[in-house]
């Protein structure tokens, strides 16, 4: 699916990414963890081709496509979706026009015809279920006056409607109370197939207790240092980062 | 990163010149430049008009010599020569159109350029818009004029009024927007050459929208239009107005009066789609907007005024609403747009003279290139206006680092039991929300247009359905490749 090599990643004169290597399997779900300031959310950015970070070295293979000299809104038609930590506010532009516009240009780049009224509608309400995102928060504005549980839950629910074949979910857990985090682990459980695969950036073991990982990777200081089991998530949990630093320093 | 460079967006743009740049390659009958009295006497002369029209025009060019050019409004432009303006000019075929046959087919081609195919709404049942297009000074063609007259409904051009219906035109012209008014008032009045006249009888709903299609052609005319729009006593009707002009290097001036008169328990929705040519990517060219626009309400009427703004050099417009009749309502939604060098100071005046009055105001300013984008507005409270409310709201955005956004509010309350509200807000356009569009596969255009017209929904949703697709577009084309 995605095969990541020695990707050096920088904002303004800072280097963030220092040669990070990642394989990631159609199937599969990864997740990454790691302290504050390891690089997390700026894998996550520069794998969408947010412009602020800047590629200095290094390669991406997104299903035998060079992904780095695609440009966003390309990754995204060709099956990158990210689950964004803050999701953004769009005002007076619902949720319903926003989600068809993006499926239309994702058609139209497959050559395909736009969507009919009534698919596009049956699909909301197919997928609105999954997340039980309520109805009218569909036909709302994009995030707009929405609370951080419905946010996520939305972001959840634009990636069930875009059925992406790699997801990138930054932090989604963050901020959400138990209920909504079983929510949000019920959608992307039941959007899991053999054909695609996500990547779970998280801070805390919590959400693996949901989405089961394949694989459990340490980002420190711009690199992964430790790939494991689910085990090792917990043995973070219990832990914390200290022994991975102390390791390191050997 | 392969991304589509500004650069390339902005080539892009360049070749994507303004729309309605043509010029209609038909004769016109035009007066010499200059302003005196004889052209005057030669303007009412053409148009056989009665004599008082023509002492009503002269008196009024008396009074303009007297007045100065205004200068409060934040924009810069060289002031017009007015000596260098040609004040008449019509089509050459002046002859009432008896049918739509009898139409130039240059003038026909010009309209469907224009998207106003007269041809194809005679023949689609369902759509219920009136047309009425006015060239350079001349109105041209009115449509379903006699399925108007069977209700009674009068909708022709301003000159035909003069001649038909004098006695509405004499007792009601210059009654909202007196010729001293101010100095493009009276040069309007003395030289005002068409415009749009309608007229509601008691108790009619108008069934159709009624529009009217603006159009400067000739090179150095100056376009002076007159709309006077009357709904009587309990009636109500919904009008459109359009504008566009060729592309030229010089500057033209449009100076237009528009008088809305709402009677006791009557509505007036009065929408502009303005695309006036805004001059090029320099600066060069583009026409100058000076216009009134005024309605008076009586007794629990309401008039509402909607406005797009995406075109001119220069706009200076202030659509505004005189809530004399008690319980009456004015509204004003306007989204005003300004790119590479353009300037518009636009707003409105509420003036609450009777009792329960209510206005509401919605602007929504949005900067882009090297533009300044002026929003100037009053609200009066008179003393008698006991229990009055106004609600204003000023947004601004701003696409670049270069443009400007301005805001200009009034108020006076001599009222203690009224209530005011303002509220105003600046923002820069997220480059967040681009990213979150482009992550989601919507291009960067699509993603502006979706933004920017989420932004003004409140007032596009004020806009009859076929002018709110209009102006949709309209504000993607101005705005594409804008965000810097």
């Amino acid at each position: 699916m995605i095969e990541i090599k020695n990707l050096h990643a920088k904002i303004g004169d800072k280097e963030i990414l220092k040669g990070l290597n990642l394989t990631v399997k159609a199937g599969e779900i990864h997740a990454i963890m790691g302290p504050n300031g390891a690089g997390k959310s700026t894998l996550a950015s520069v794998l969408a081709g947010r412009e602020d970070y800047e590629v200095t070295e290094g390669t991406v293979d997104f299903e035998g496509a060079d992904l780095l000299d695609l440009a966003t809104e390309e990754r995204a038609r060709e099956g990158l979706f990210l689950a964004f930590q803050y999701p953004i506010e769009i005002p007076g532009v619902s949720n319903i026009n926003f989600l068809r516009t993006a499926i239309n240009e994702i058609r139209e780049y497959r050559k395909e015809d736009p969507i009919s009224a009534k698919d596009f509608m049956a699909l909301v309400r197919e997928k609105s279920k999954l997340v039980e995102l309520d109805a009218k928060l569909a036909s709302r504005s994009v995030n707009e006056g929405f609370s951080g549980g419905e946010k996520k839950r939305n972001e959840i629910f634009q990636m069930a409607m875009l059925n992406p074949k790699l997801a990138i979910l930054d932090e989604t857990d963050s901020g959400l109370d138990i209920d909504a985090l079983r929510v949000v682990a019920n959608g992307v459980n039941m959007l899991k197939s053999e054909n695609n695969a996500t990547i779970v950036i998280t801070h805390y073991q919590r959400l693996l207790d949901y989405i089961i990982p394949d694989f459990v990777h340490v980002l420190y200081d711009g690199k992964i240092v430790k790939t494991g089991g689910k085990e090792l998530a917990l043995e973070l949990e219990e832990k914390g980062y200290d022994w991975i630093k102390a390791e390191l320093a050997n | 990163m392969a991304n589509y460079t500004e650069d390339e967006l902005a080539q892009d743009l360049e070749n994507q010149e303004y729309k309605f740049g043509f010029t209609t390659d038909i004769d016109a009958d035009q007066a010499p430049k200059g302003l005196n009295e004889d052209i005057i006497r030669f303007i009412s002369a053409k148009k056989d008009e009665p004599e008082w029209m023509l002492e009503h025009r002269l008196e009024a060019f008396e009074m303009w010599k007297k007045m100065e050019e205004p200068n409060w409004a934040h924009v810069k432009y060289k002031k017009p020569n007015f000596q260098d303006i040609i004040y008449y000019s019509a089509p050459k075929q002046t002859k009432k159109y008896e049918s739509w046959d009898d139409v130039d087919p240059e003038m026909k081609e010009t309209m469907k350029k224009l998207g106003i195919s007269m041809e194809e709404q005679k023949r689609l049942t369902g759509t219920n818009i009136a047309v009425d297009f006015v060239m350079d000074s001349v109105s041209v063609a009115t449509s379903f004029k006699s399925k108007l007259k069977e209700l009674g409904i009068i909708f022709c051009s301003f000159s035909e009024a003069v001649q038909e219906h004098p006695e509405l035109v004499r007792k009601h012209m210059g009654t909202v927007v007196p010729t001293s008014d101010n100095f493009y008032a009276a040069l309007n009045s003395a030289v005002f050459t068409d415009g749009s006249f309608c007229y509601i009888p008691k108790g009619v709903r108008c069934p159709m929208e009624l529009s009217t299609y603006f159009r400067i052609n000739e090179g150095g005319t100056g376009q002076f239009e007159r709309t006077l729009v009357i709904a009587d006593e309990g009636s109500y009707v919904s009008y459109l107005e359009g504008c566009t002009a060729p592309q030229r290097d010089e500057n033209q001036l449009h100076a237009a009066v528009v008088e809305l008169i709402a009677m006791d328990n009557a509505e007036i929705k009065y929408s502009t789609v303005q695309n006036w040519y805004p001059g090029d990517k320099n600066g060069l060219g583009g026409i100058f907007n000076f216009v009134t626009k005024r309605g008076i309400c009586g007794l629990n009427s309401k008039i509402a005024w909607t406005q797009v703004e995406t075109g001119s050099a220069v706009t200076w417009k202030y659509p505004s609403c005189i809530l004399k009749g008690d319980n009456s309502i004015g509204e004003f939604y306007s989204v005003a747009v300004t790119n590479n060098y353009q300037q518009a100071d636009t707003g409105t005046k509420m003036i609450h003279l009777g009792k329960n009055t209510k206005s509401t105001i919605i602007s929504k300013g949005i900067s882009a290139g090297k533009s300044h984008n002026s929003y100037r507005g009053l609200v009066q409270i008179h003393k008698n206006a006991t229990n009055s409310r106004n609600f204003s709201q000023c947004d601004s955005l701003l696409m670049t680092d270069e443009c400007g956004a301005h805001t200009f509010p009034y108020i006076e309350c001599k009222n203690s039991s009224s209530k005011i509200e303002h509220e105003a807000t600046t923002s820069k356009i997220g480059e967040d929300q681009i990213f979150y569009c482009l992550q989601r596969g919507i291009s960067e255009e699509k993603a502006i247009s979706l933004i920017v017209n989420g932004y003004c929904k409140e007032v596009l949703n004020q806009l009859p359905m076929e002018f709110a697709v209009e102006a949709q577009k309209l504000l993607t084309i101005s705005l594409e490749g804008s965000v810097g």
